[in-house]
């Protein structure tokens, strides 16, 4: 399964790297948001993870959006991702 | 409500939210792709529509720029001022609905040189700034803050409106302009061209002396913030803008209400994050995105593609606990995830915060009221008797040593009654020429960061306070800061001469 990851703002976090192109492992059940800010957390994240995650979710000022949706509408970490789903994170706490 | 083993952590939406076709609620067809505030949801068309339609509203209800007036769009390369450029841009098009009237600038403060980056990166940043102004068409001008080394002290000042507008009403004219303007629209201005940023490095490295020479990182961005609002209304005055436009979102907006309760300025609250900020007399600051959360500028500009760029700053990468503004953004936004109400409320009550205007003898409120850095009334030179300022500064005066302190001729902070014996110097200035300069026939010279104590605010002293010297500041601060000790130290020695004001 491959997913597209985009970072806006968080990109300093990532090596600069804003466009991630992401192939999960296979396992018996689908990849859900949780399960997928834990492998980014240990496979993309260069330093500094309390500026991204914060417990099991993102850190408050952090927007998801998957396919261009707003995750609360999608379930947010309990979403369970599809083949070639979209998913953008955006810093919402920098810049004015 | 007030169940045993109930999760107040949003569960309580969380059922009814995980089927995937919630409806947007304004057109009911459309599946919703965002949810602002508590519940409301909006389809991609409905979302565009209500925030493009309160941009217009915002500067339509104010009624504060007039037709045809020159506004500077103030473009720090973040998402809120970029989108507020998006919108200027998209509302003076031609086919706009209620198309706005104004003619627009802008500016970027490159402040790459307090930061510490290097002349590569900021070049780097500019071009792409750069590139992005040209495409918009309107005129724009690019500024490293070094220039704050070479700004007139009269930015200090507050200056009086030009007398081109003389109380016309804001309706007539917009009718006075649509009759005469039928037929041709708003050509925008043609841009110069500009290269790159033309950096002296002798003013880099003060600049980052400065910055050095402060110790807490709440200081560097308050002093940062004033050098950079100086600039900024520098700038429009001498190209003649009458308007400046800020892009402070909603989100940004209610945390700096509560960090500048923290660091004392709760008497300039009003002006800080009102709509408009009359403070600088000819030039209006305005901030048109005020009603809008992060949350919601961010989802624009990804789904209609606005560009942004991303500019460190202070506090980037800092921790939680790095500075006052920090600590107070963090603690906003968590409680913002799990009460998605708590920004517009604190919104809501920043807008029923009013400043008192001052007695209409508005002859009286001369320069020397008004704080030296921020411009806003000195809430430091009355001080009651029971006052909590007061009280800090008894316990300043009793936590200094006394054999050190030196002969203030100029810092009349206390009032004279509560000065120790010390007082004996300070209360006779003897000075007998009123020509003489700051610092009189004294030969002791008070260091400088107390002679500017009584020309600022409680915030403002608070940060100059931090830095280990104020004579690094830049010069236009000094010169006008010894001309207001001089003035207000003439104005003591011929006090009796005056007559009453309430005569």
């Amino acid at each position: 399964y491959c997913y597209p990851i985009s970072l806006g703002g968080a990109e300093l976090l990532f090596d600069g790297v804003k466009e991630h192109q992401v192939t999960l492992p296979s396992q018996s059940e689908p990849w859900d948001m949780k399960q997928l800010l834990v492998w980014i957390q240990r496979n993309l994240l260069k330093e500094r993870p309390e500026l991204f995650v914060q417990g099991d979710s993102v850190r408050p000022g952090i927007l998801v959006l998957i396919n261009d949706a707003d995750w609360e509408l999608m379930g947010e970490l309990e979403y369970q991702l599809q083949d070639q789903d979209n998913v953008v994170f955006i810093s919402t706490l920098h810049g004015g | 409500m007030c169940q045993v083993d109930e999760d107040y952590n949003g569960q309580l939406d969380r059922d009814e939210v995980l089927s995937f076709s919630k409806k947007c609620v304004k057109c009911k067809e459309a599946t919703a792709v965002l949810v602002i505030r508590a519940g409301d949801m909006f389809c991609s068309g409905c979302f565009k529509e209500y925030f493009v339609h309160k941009f217009r509203a915002m500067l339509g209800k104010n009624r504060i720029i007039f037709p045809g007036e020159r506004v500077l769009l103030a473009v720090s390369g973040g998402p809120s001022s970029c989108s507020m450029l998006n919108q200027v841009q998209e509302g003076l098009s031609q086919n706009a609905h209620k198309k706005l009237r104004f003619i627009p600038g802008i500016v970027y403060i490159d402040e790459g040189g307090a930061l510490g980056l290097s002349v590569e990166e900021r070049q780097r940043t500019v071009d792409e700034l750069q590139s992005m102004f040209k495409a918009t068409g309107f005129p724009y001008h690019i500024l490293p803050l070094e220039e704050v080394f070479d700004l007139p002290s009269s930015v200090l000042e507050e200056s009086s409106p030009s007398s081109e507008q003389p109380d016309i009403t804001y309706k007539a004219a917009v009718d006075h302009f649509i009759q005469t303007n039928r037929n041709c629209y708003l050509s925008p201005e043609k841009q110069a061209d500009l290269t790159g940023l033309n950096i002296q490095e002798s003013h880099t490295h003060s600049l980052q002396q400065i910055f050095g020479s402060i110790k807490t990182l709440t200081a560097k961005e308050d002093l940062l913030q004033t050098l950079r609002q100086h600039l900024l209304v520098h700038t429009a005055r001498s190209k003649g803008y009458s308007k400046l436009m800020l892009g402070d979102n909603c989100t940004r907006l209610a945390v700096k209400l509560l960090a500048s309760i923290s660091l004392g300025r709760g008497a300039q609250l009003a002006i800080d994050t009102g709509f408009s900020d009359l403070r600088y007399g000819d030039i209006i600051t305005v901030r048109p995105m005020r009603d809008y959360s992060a949350k919601e500028v961010s989802f624009y500009n990804h789904m209609y593609n606005v560009p942004s760029v991303f500019i460190p700053t202070l506090d980037t990468k800092t921790t939680d606990k790095a500075s006052v503004l920090r600590l107070t953004e963090s603690f906003v936004t968590k409680l913002q995830a799990h009460f998605p109400s708590t920004v517009s409320t604190i919104y809501r009550t920043s807008e029923k915060l009013q400043t008192i205007q001052p007695s209409p003898s508005s002859s009286t409120a001369h320069n020397w009221d008004k704080c030296l850095l921020c411009m806003c009334a000195l809430d430091t030179n009355v001080v009651e008797k029971a006052s909590a300022f007061q009280a800090t500064l008894i316990s300043e005066l009793l936590s200094q040593r006394r054999a050190s302190r030196p002969v203030d001729t100029a810092s009349p902070t206390l009032r004279p009654e509560f000065q120790g014996p010390e007082s004996t110097a300070a209360g006779g200035v003897g000075c007998e020429r009123a020509a003489c300069g700051g610092g009189c026939c004294s030969s002791v010279k008070a260091p400088e960061s107390t002679e500017l104590k009584s020309l600022l605010c409680y915030s403002c002293q608070l940060t100059i306070k931090d830095m280990s010297s104020a004579d690094l500041l830049p010069q236009y601060i000094l010169s006008e800061a010894q001309r207001r000790k001089r003035r207000s130290q003439m104005r003591e020695e011929i006090r009796e001469f005056l007559l009453d004001e309430d005569y």
